[in-house]
């Protein structure tokens, strides 16, 4: 007798816990307007990437066009598959200090995993990931970038 | 020719006298038969096409996509470039195949699919077969379907059709018995098997509605091991992708790929129509008892639309089931059947025949 009582429970058990599902997966279907999938051409003018997507590694400038790389090479020393070139030159400051300065930070975003860890070894947040994710481009060379600007220099609160 | 789209029996009625008219009799049924054989071609085909765009957009929208939207608008000529892409496939075989049960496997499962859809009362008059046996006609039909599973998956000669083909038997076989006991019972409630009888039957309130307890409880059995039949849904364990490649049409490709799928998605449109049909009250319009002003609006609408729509709701429902629960193992789906859904049906279709000895039904 009790193993018969367990046997109807037990159907009207499954019954509902398969409407539950049903419920789950009902409140997705008649909620069409939360749908997580981008019509991406069509929205290309309002489409935002949120904010730890990583789609390149760039090194931001501020207005009077200084970045905040030292010339370390410590990123260079962390990329696991050499994207990452450091060109650096040697200058001598007024008080006759030789002091050394970053001449071209070169990435190589072919070859570039997107696995952070440059970003999260640089000493000064020198360089940081970018949304941009549109990189097809119709010659290799072109995914060769120089990321610090012509012309520009090192802001002067940095610290070495 | 007189049209009447609430009532297609003069309609066929019409072009009947006017072949018999022209025409010798040998040759008036002949084209009789050709006409009716073009239609119901072209129907499958189109909805079966219809059917697989709105499985892919359903899928998508349980799981918070948007599906196909490139091909026409909304995507839907998707199915059909998807139709076009299959047909300009090479046809391979593998070399150890049995090559003419291999070709002839398809055949068998897309023919099981036409025999059954030609019971279905479409509209009144819409209909091209109406046995007084129709129900049994049907569940007899019905399971011709494994044997050319079963032919496609062992002469492709490939271990995973064989499995595929081996649980898909198993499977249809045992869920066959509570298709049948389901819809014994509402054959107990409705005194007949002929499939416009049982429309007829519904004109006050729908079977579902009027057998009451029974009549849901054998609705869910029915819903439950018809989406067993379709081998879809959580019982898609014979052509489970995870496992068995594709099951028993592992090794078809082209068209004759083609022809398993599209069987497939019309013998999900038989079952949706089935249960429409028996439980849902076929073409017939939602009345409820005195609400003469609500009748009428409800009247307006066409049977044919009537149809449709209660084959596209259970449709939908039985999708539903397929893109929420996950799919089960072998012994869990024979432990379903024979230890749960078979007593439930044969304790149920006691309680329908005291309900109706005892006229305890509105």
């Amino acid at each position: 007798m009790k193993s018969f009582i367990e046997y109807i429970t037990s159907i009207f058990k499954g019954v509902w816990t398969l409407l539950i599902g049903m419920k789950v997966t009902g409140k997705y279907v008649f909620t069409p307007w939360k749908h997580v999938t981008h019509s991406y051409p069509e929205n290309r003018d309002t489409l935002v990437m949120f904010e730890r997507f990583r789609g390149e590694v760039i090194m931001p400038h501020d207005a009077n066009n200084e970045h905040k790389c030292t010339g370390c090479g410590i990123c260079e020393l962390n990329c696991p598959n050499g994207s990452i070139e450091i060109i650096s030159k040697s200058i001598v400051t007024p008080e006759g200090k030789k002091k050394r300065l970053i001449d071209q930070h070169i990435y190589h975003l072919g070859m570039c995993t997107l696995c952070n860890l440059c970003v999260k070894a640089c000493p000064t947040g020198a360089i940081v990931m970018g949304q941009n994710f549109e990189h097809a481009v119709w010659d290799r060379a072109k995914l060769t970038k120089v990321l610090n600007q012509p012309g520009s220099k090192i802001s002067e609160g940095v610290k070495e | 020719m007189a049209f009447n789209i609430y009532d297609f029996t003069t309609l066929t009625h019409d072009i009947h006298v006017g072949l018999a008219e022209s025409f010798s009799p040998v040759l008036a049924t002949t084209i009789e038969w050709v006409i009716v054989g073009v239609v119901y071609l072209l129907f499958v085909a189109l909805f079966g096409l219809f059917l697989v765009y709105a499985e892919r957009k359903v899928c998508a929208a349980f799981q918070q996509r948007l599906g196909p939207t490139r091909v026409g608008p909304w995507g839907l000529l998707q199915t059909i470039a998807d139709f076009i892409k299959l047909l300009m496939k090479e046809l391979i075989m593998p070399r150890k195949a049995d090559r003419f049960l291999y070709n002839l496997a398809p055949f068998i499962v897309i023919i099981a699919s036409f025999l059954a859809i030609a019971v279905l009362p479409f509209a009144p008059g819409l209909q091209s077969l109406d046995f007084d046996i129709g129900v049994f006609y049907l569940t007899a039909v019905s399971s011709v379907g494994v044997i050319g599973i079963l032919l496609a998956g062992w002469s492709s000669n490939n271990k995973y059709s064989l499995i595929g083909a081996m649980r898909s038997g198993a499977q249809i076989l045992s869920y066959e018995l509570s298709v049948s006991l389901s819809l014994l019972t509402m054959v107990v409630f409705a005194g007949t098997m002929q499939f416009s009888a049982i429309v007829e039957g519904q004109r006050d309130a729908w079977f579902i509605f009027s057998g009451h307890i029974p009549a849901v409880i054998a609705f869910v059995v029915f819903l439950i091991a018809g989406t067993a039949e379709t081998n879809r849904g959580p019982f898609d364990l014979a052509e489970a992708e995870s496992e068995l490649v594709a099951g028993f049409h592992t090794e078809y490709s082209g068209i004759k790929f083609a022809m398993f799928f599209l069987a497939e998605y019309i013998n999900l449109f038989i079952v949706s129509a089935v249960a429409a049909t028996v439980f849902l009250g076929g073409w017939m319009p939602l009345h409820f008892g005195n609400f003469e002003s609500f009748n009428h609006v409800m009247d307006f609408i066409p049977p044919v639309m009537w149809f449709f729509m209660k084959v596209l709701g259970v449709i939908f429902v039985i999708m539903w089931f397929k893109w929420t629960f996950p799919r089960l193992r072998v012994d869990q789906i024979l432990t379903l059947e024979w230890k749960y859904l078979l007593p439930i049906n044969l304790v149920n279709i006691l309680l329908m025949a005291l309900v109706v000895l005892t006229k305890f039904h509105f």
